[in-house]
């Protein structure tokens, strides 16, 4: 959905993007409906409740109660937090079983601690990670938010957020605001290899102890590659789409050389100085 | 709102120290009915506060034959069960407000939705 047009956090501020037009499309437009309810279900699988129990759950950004509803329909309890009005009014109409609040979440979870038995949030979170106001420090937000989320949430809780990142800088802010809150955990990345079905979660956990869930659509890769995404700082090179290294880079150099080896040419040894860069006067 | 919210409910504003527990002023209350789960109501029932819960029910004129001090041996007794589950999933605020105890901060309930959204001196 926001992968392929443009990001509708750039468009302006939640409570303002989601406005009553906007709103009607999650109780109309069927395929919207369906894919938040297939990544709630997902959601909550991965909250791994225990079996059978009926909990009390939180929904961040609940919205017009599309989560909420499977919940509901997994027997749970749930208290639902938007910031948009018109949203919440058409969880209203919906007849939501959940407890709504209006609010900003990255005002903090107005909670007593260990409220909660899991916290579910479904294409919410990226809101956080930009300023609608002067006043706004994303990290500060995301900070507040996490934090007074590990406090309402049980030991032993997790919560799972489902979320379109924009870049690697967005998601490793997210995880560092969340390891800073004393969350532990990661990213779940679900058939990493399809641009379409590729589908983000992250899973925290409040307890030490916590085995971070496989993605799906894994099976048919290579063992060795991880399906988790691992936070590094460092930029992704992309080799080029034809399979060969992109012209005059390291890999390049080295290819070359190979090449040049096969056919009994004479080539300088590789060393740690084979395609260093150069100053540029030479 | 229901009553089981209310009860976990505190205000976040900024350098209050005592948000808890929010006093109810309901202006319109409502009685729905809702699935009784004996397992959810005595797994819910170590997470209250208990004296917050029966000080609501007054105040919203609710409280029937709730008894003041948790009864030993809830698990068992589904009367006591049924009346617990009556009061905090059945009993819903729809329209009043709740005042923070410490600064007096009012945050109104419209359509059974507290509106917890905070100005910018307060986050």
């Amino acid at each position: 959905m926001a992968s392929s047009c443009r990001r509708p956090e750039h468009t302006g501020p939640p409570d303002v993007f989601y406005n009553e037009e906007e709103a009607k499309k999650y109780s109309q437009n069927s395929r919207m409906i369906e894919i938040q309810t297939q990544m709630s279900e997902r959601a909550v699988e991965l909250l791994n409740l225990p079996e059978g129990q009926a909990c009390y759950l939180l929904d961040v950004g609940c919205g017009s109660g599309l989560s909420g509803d499977y919940l509901t329909e997994e027997g749970h309890h749930w208290v639902g937090v938007d910031i948009s009005t018109a949203m919440l009014d058409v969880a209203l109409d919906r007849e939501v079983e959940g407890d709504l609040l209006l609010g900003d979440m990255g005002q903090g979870m107005p909670f007593r601690p260990g409220t909660f038995d899991g916290c579910i949030s479904i294409s919410a979170l990226q809101w956080l990670c930009n300023a609608d106001k002067r006043s706004h420090s994303p990290p500060k937000r995301l900070y507040t938010f996490f934090s007074t989320l590990y406090s309402s949430l049980a030991r032993g809780c997790r919560a799972v957020f489902q979320l379109y990142p924009e870049n690697s800088e967005q998601l490793e802010l997210i995880t560092s605001q969340a390891m800073r809150a004393g969350f532990t955990g990661g990213m779940v990345v679900d058939y990493p290899n399809s641009s379409k079905a590729k589908k983000f979660f992250l899973c925290l956990f409040t307890g030490g102890t916590g085995v971070l869930p496989k993605g799906l659509g894994s099976e048919t890769s290579d063992r060795t590659v991880a399906n988790q995404v691992q936070y590094s700082g460092q930029r992704c090179r992309f080799n080029n789409m034809k399979g060969k290294s992109a012209k005059k880079g390291r890999d390049w150099i080295m290819e070359k050389k190979e090449r040049r080896r096969r056919q009994g040419k004479e080539v300088r040894p590789d060393t740690k100085y084979t395609g260093r860069q150069r100053r540029p006067h030479f | 709102m229901k009553l089981l919210t209310h009860n976990m409910l505190t205000s976040h504003v900024k350098g209050v120290t005592k948000g808890y527990p929010l006093l109810i002023k309901a202006t319109e209350v409502k009685v729905n009915e809702v699935e009784f789960n004996p397992k959810f109501v005595c797994r819910m029932i170590p997470k209250l506060e208990w004296s917050t819960l029966v000080q609501a029910a007054d105040q919203l004129g609710h409280r029937e034959e709730l008894p003041g001090e948790l009864v030993p041996d809830y698990e068992k007794n589904e009367d006591f069960l049924k009346k617990v589950h009556r009061v905090l999933l059945e009993v819903e605020v729809i329209e009043g407000c709740l005042q923070c105890p410490e600064s007096g901060r009012e945050f109104p309930i419209s359509k059974g939705i507290p509106n917890m959204l905070l100005n910018e001196d307060e986050a």
